[in-house]
């Protein structure tokens, strides 16, 4: 059930709401479907979103121009999905980046063996089944093709924590990847 | 420096957080070891597949969209702690003459209007489900081992090989200078016609081209060149004498269009 909002903005000129929309709205679709990779959950990504961009609209006049918005817009959401129980949760696996990857124990390369079409799916799964910390940062790269620096604005970490992030999260998921090609086999 | 110590370098590298520096190590590293080579490739296909599968995954209701605009675009409207959303209670007046006639009127433009819209969205998913369908051939051929039937940077070589195999002929565009390669060609089918699928590269991208002999609900009737994106995929379509051209690939629209203006110069010749 969506929660009833109401929106205090007086700081807002609508100047400053009509330019924000021109800003905000693109991103919505993107915005959306990685609210709903956090969250997994439809309802939960309708609020997040919602309020993401209520609250990005209150901030917008502390929006310094020529900065990344897609990155700030990110950050908020981010940061709105952190205080809400589920991500509360999620942020436990935040505290440690030293989640355990075991190397794939297999001569085939998961790559290889899961690259068609009708195989999206196991990797859909593997993407899910990785704590929040390592989707994320794959889904900026990869889905979003944010460089390091747009990633590091959005996760409010530095360069060098991402590059090292993301390796220890495409590790876990080729180990996913590995797990799943040897079960469809077995 | 051990190859272990190169594959550490290998994400950097296929997401442009290299130097150029960085990155010219690398590429002398990856044309000298197979191994590695192999392993960048298999990465960068993981990568690929990767934006494939989330791409436009979850997609929000169109109400939703509307009532964070309707939100974000009247502010001030909604600073009087007005809910978000609410059912203001209306009440019909009474009906008159002018009243009715103003309706029957207004209810025969509403069924005009939704009769049209209804044509034009069937146009508009008909060419929808088009355009997926060739996406879905352009990811097919990424994922294949053997991506085309012949395999040549030659326009001279790709464009005869499909002499005798397609009822019509195409002119491909000289690419020296252009930051395009020719990667060769392939005979696909679409609606049980026979037509090209050309792959270009373009920085470790690649794009198809499909060349068709157009067929009314490929595309919009206009001449005019359309551009669509979906699943993170940019396209680009027209038509070039009585033949359909449609551009797909994951780079910039800005490169597809490069390629299209390209491939039309080369129609026209």
């Amino acid at each position: 059930m969506n929660p009833v909002y109401t929106v205090d903005v007086v700081a807002n000129s609508p100047g400053d709401s009509g330019s924000f929309a021109e800003l905000a709205m693109p991103h919505f679709a993107s915005l959306y479907n990685l609210a709903f990779w956090l969250t997994q959950d439809r309802s939960t990504a309708e609020d997040l979103v919602q309020e993401t961009y209520v609250k990005a609209l209150k901030g917008f006049p502390s929006y310094h121009q020529g900065t990344n918005f897609r990155a700030w817009m990110y950050r908020i959401l981010r940061n709105t999905f952190l205080t809400t129980q589920a991500g509360l949760k999620a942020a436990v696996s935040l505290e440690s980046d030293d989640v355990h990857v075991v190397e794939p124990a297999t001569d085939e390369t998961p790559e290889v063996v899961l690259l068609t079409r009708a195989e999206q799916e196991t990797i859909r799964k593997a993407l899910e089944a990785l704590p929040m910390h390592f989707r994320e940062i794959i889904l900026l790269t990869d889905l979003e093709e944010m460089n390091y620096k747009e990633v590091g604005l959005a996760l409010n970490i530095p360069v060098g924590t991402v590059m090292s992030r993301l390796f220890r999260a495409r590790k876990a998921m080729r180990t996913l990847l590995a797990a799943a090609s040897q079960g469809a086999k077995a | 420096m051990s190859c272990q110590l190169w594959r550490d370098w290998i994400d950097a590298f296929l997401d442009d957080g290299c130097t150029p520096e960085e990155s010219a190590g690398i590429e002398d590293h990856l044309n000298t070891c197979t191994a590695c080579a192999a392993e960048a490739l298999a990465r960068l296909r993981l990568k690929n597949a990767t934006r494939i599968a989330t791409a436009a995954r979850f997609v929000p209701a169109p109400d939703l969209q509307l009532r964070v605009e309707q939100l974000i675009q009247k502010p001030n409207s909604l600073n009087s702690a007005i809910p978000f959303v609410s059912f203001p209670r209306f009440r019909f007046p009474v009906l008159t003459r002018q009243w009715k006639q103003g309706l029957a009127a207004a209810s025969a433009v509403l069924v005009l209007a939704v009769i049209v819209l209804s044509v034009m969205w069937s146009r508009s998913a008909g060419r929808q489900q088009a355009l997926s369908q060739l996406l879905d051939m352009h990811v097919a051929t990424l994922a294949s081992s053997n991506p085309v039937d012949v395999a040549s940077t030659d326009q001279h070589t790709v464009k005869p090989w499909f002499e005798g195999k397609l009822p019509y002929t195409f002119n491909l565009p000289d690419l020296e200078g252009t930051p395009f390669k020719l990667m060769g060609g392939k005979l696909m089918y679409y609606r049980n016609r026979p037509g090209a699928q050309l792959l270009f590269d373009l920085r470790k991208h690649q794009i198809s081209v499909f060349i068709l002999q157009d067929q009314p609900g490929l595309t919009p009737k206009s001449l005019g060149v359309a551009t669509e994106r979906q699943r993170g995929f940019n396209e680009e379509t027209w038509s070039q004498a009585g033949l359909r051209y449609i551009v797909i690939g994951d780079t910039s629209g800005a490169d597809v269009r490069t390629l299209g203006d390209l491939l039309r110069a080369a129609g026209r010749q």
